[in-house]
């Protein structure tokens, strides 16, 4: 290493600087062409994991190429505007006997689907079983999702003890069967549609909190997350506006799924009777129908196939979300 | 007046090692310090530590931080936040890594604005353009709602740079900041921080293993190995005469342009072995790859001297400075 090497090389970084300080407009990028396409070489690599998960248009129009989400999509859709518009098309009780008993469907046309063994119509009782239905279901999803996520986002970024703390109560709650935990809940609460959300709430919210946790813990260890720290953001705003985002494509793939189970819950609870008394649903008419369903068996198999069509929708929408969502699935990763 | 940035006999420890040891360092305003060092030596935990951001399990066991008249040892974790972003920035090797993968870029700059200058909403996009513009990102405008995977990695690395140098911080950090690019792109981005060192006045500490970095970027080197300081010069005084045998090494395993030696010639040469575990060691950390050991060298680490005006070396046996024939210190 001669002197001249490093005068020459510190010459040129005076001359350099000199320069700078006489124009502090900063001179205008001549050199964009020949460098912004140039790349890291591992750029390609890293690059393929991260488009798929981000960008949130690409993730839509995978949602929306795909025939199965997009049918589930639309058919949840119908059901939703069925139980908003039901006071308007079924006005009145649906528990009020208001016809001959066991008219079969196509029997009368003024109850298209029949009336049960007292009389009631059944397609009224299917319209306002799918707002307890969806209330239920929607309602317990965002209890736990926001509980859930609380939790798991505060366990798995924090770690430690404050981890090893809500692990435990997570596996508390996680123990007992969780339906028959269901069961226990509402029997000791007097069961209404406020209740039973409540309690599917509390058995579904160790899920989310998992699946937080087990995300957070993965990112919290990501360079971004360090670089957000050192800029100096609290810790309430690198778990909620730096992590969860990143955090989110499974829980929300998951809270699809949940609704569906919720409203799943909420039928069986009220096909044992556990359910709300004074409002009907499509589980408490399977409940009654139960009996008859060698004589009437359309009293059990329609709502079921309210149930079924909705649950499956649901299911659709969570398939077709994984699959615009997750890294792992999408065709373009 | 103090220096921005002094360092005293800074220890930090893992439940079982020392990686770093009695690190002692400044670095005045306006001016640039390089770590030199290869991989392991403690540059990077080093600079975690002077943003108190260590791993887990890390802590800074003795030692002082003192960083504009406060020291930041004692800072409470508030106090810290405070510090961080707004008057020290740091920037990190991988640049692929370290943007949120789901928040445009401009979000992401207006993201420290907001946290440190109270910016909301269309004042603090204009400044991210501005900052964008700054760190020489063409068509800033167009740019600023991109996302962190539609820019190339040196074009990443001037976002890092301009969420760095947002609040005009008056100390940066740089962790490697060239490593994960290539060479065209390296020579840009370290212009960038030199002009912006510059233009905001502000003190860099360069932690890096590239010695071509050091020759051209740095006002002043530390030379580090097994988390300790083994020689501190001024550039030029390092690459003429290297007086410490790693250093002489590192020199050494480097090509050189200038030099009629090419690896076309011949195998460079290295520095046999490889770095020891930082834990437990008496003595000098160099010694089991060191040419030159002596028994004297088992014994203790080697005090710190100050073998001429503005370098101090950790070996007892370096040639005196006026003895040493010029500019053949070594020879490759």
């Amino acid at each position: 290493m001669s002197t001249t090497d490093i005068a020459t090389l510190r010459g040129v970084a005076t001359d350099r600087q000199v320069e700078a300080a006489e124009q502090p407009a900063p001179p205008t990028p001549a050199e964009a062409p020949s460098w912004s396409n140039m790349r890291a070489p591992d750029a390609r690599s890293q690059q393929s994991a991260a488009v798929s998960v981000t960008n949130g248009r690409r993730a839509l129009k995978v949602f929306l190429s795909n025939p199965n989400a997009l049918f589930g999509t639309g058919f949840l859709a119908f059901v939703i505007l069925i139980a908003l518009i039901a006071p308007v098309i079924y006005p009145g009780d649906p528990l009020s006997m208001v016809g001959r008993p066991f008219l079969w469907p196509g029997q009368n046309p003024a109850f298209p689907l029949g009336t049960d063994s007292l009389g009631r119509d059944v397609l009224a009782g299917i319209v306002h079983g799918a707002r307890i239905s969806l209330f239920v279901g929607l309602v317990a999803t965002a209890l736990s999702l926001t509980f859930g996520v609380v939790l798991g986002a505060v366990a798995g970024y924090f770690g430690g003890r404050i981890d090893d703390l809500l692990v435990r109560l997570i596996e508390i709650f996680q123990t007992p069967p969780s339906f028959v935990l269901l069961v226990v809940l509402v029997a000791i609460a007097r069961p209404s549609a406020t209740t039973v959300t409540l309690a599917i709430a509390i058995i579904s919210w160790p899920t989310v909190a998992r699946l937080t946790r087990a995300e957070f813990r993965a990112i919290r260890e990501k360079d971004f997350v360090v670089a957000a720290r050192s800029l100096g953001y609290g810790h309430r705003r690198i778990i909620f506006s730096e992590i969860l985002p990143n955090a989110l494509p499974p829980i929300i793939v998951t809270s699809s799924v949940m609704v569906a189970t919720a409203i799943l819950m909420e039928s069986a609870l009220s096909f044992m009777g556990l359910g709300d008394p004074n409002v009907v649903s499509w589980g408490s008419m399977i409940g009654t129908g139960r009996e008859l369903v060698r004589t009437a068996w359309y009293l059990t198999a329609l709502p079921g196939l309210a149930i079924v069509v909705t649950v499956l929708a649901l299911n659709l929408i969570g398939d077709g979300l994984n699959d615009a969502l997750n890294p792992r699935f999408s065709q373009e990763g | 007046m103090a220096p921005l940035l002094q360092v005293e006999n800074l220890t930090i420890r893992f439940p079982r090692a020392e990686p770093v040891r009695n690190l002692s360092f400044e670095a005045g305003e306006g001016e640039t310090l390089a770590i030199v060092g290869e991989s392991g030596s403690g540059k990077s935990l080093t600079a975690l530590a002077l943003m108190r951001l260590l791993p887990r399990g890390a802590q800074i066991a003795s030692g002082r931080i003192a960083f504009d008249g406060r020291d930041l040892i004692k800072l409470d974790a508030r106090g810290m936040r405070h510090l961080r972003g707004r008057d020290i920035g740091m920037i990190f090797q991988e640049p692929m890594n370290s943007l949120n993968p789901v928040m445009t870029i401009g979000r992401q700059i207006g993201e420290v604005l907001r946290v440190h200058e109270r910016l909301t909403g269309r004042a603090a996009r204009a400044r991210a353009i501005e900052l964008l513009e700054l760190v020489r990102i063409p068509a800033a405008e167009k740019r600023v709602d991109d996302y962190p995977h539609q820019l190339s990695g040196g074009m990443r690395q001037r976002v890092m740079i301009a969420m760095a140098v947002a609040c005009k911080p008056k100390l940066l950090i740089a962790d490697e900041p060239t490593t994960a690019l290539d060479v065209t792109i390296q020579a840009q981005v370290l212009d960038l921080l030199d002009t912006l060192r510059c233009e905001l006045r502000m003190a860099v500490v360069l932690i890096t293993h590239d010695l071509g970095v050091v020759a051209q970027w740095a006002d002043k080197v530390v030379v580090m190995y097994a988390g300790r300081k083994v020689e501190e010069a001024l550039p030029g005084d390092l690459f003429d005469n290297p007086l410490h045998p790693y250093t002489r090494g590192l020199l050494a395993a480097s090509p050189r342009l200038k030099n009629d030696f090419h690896y076309r010639d011949g195998a460079l040469s290295e520095i046999p072995g490889s770095i020891v575990s930082a834990g437990g060691e008496t003595g000098c950390p160099f010694r089991p790859r060191c040419a030159e050991a002596r028994a004297s060298c088992g014994h203790h680490m080697p005090p710190l001297t100050v073998p001429a005006p503005e370098r101090l070396v950790a070996c007892p046996f370096t040639v005196p400075v006026e003895a040493m024939p010029h500019a053949a210190a070594f020879s490759l």
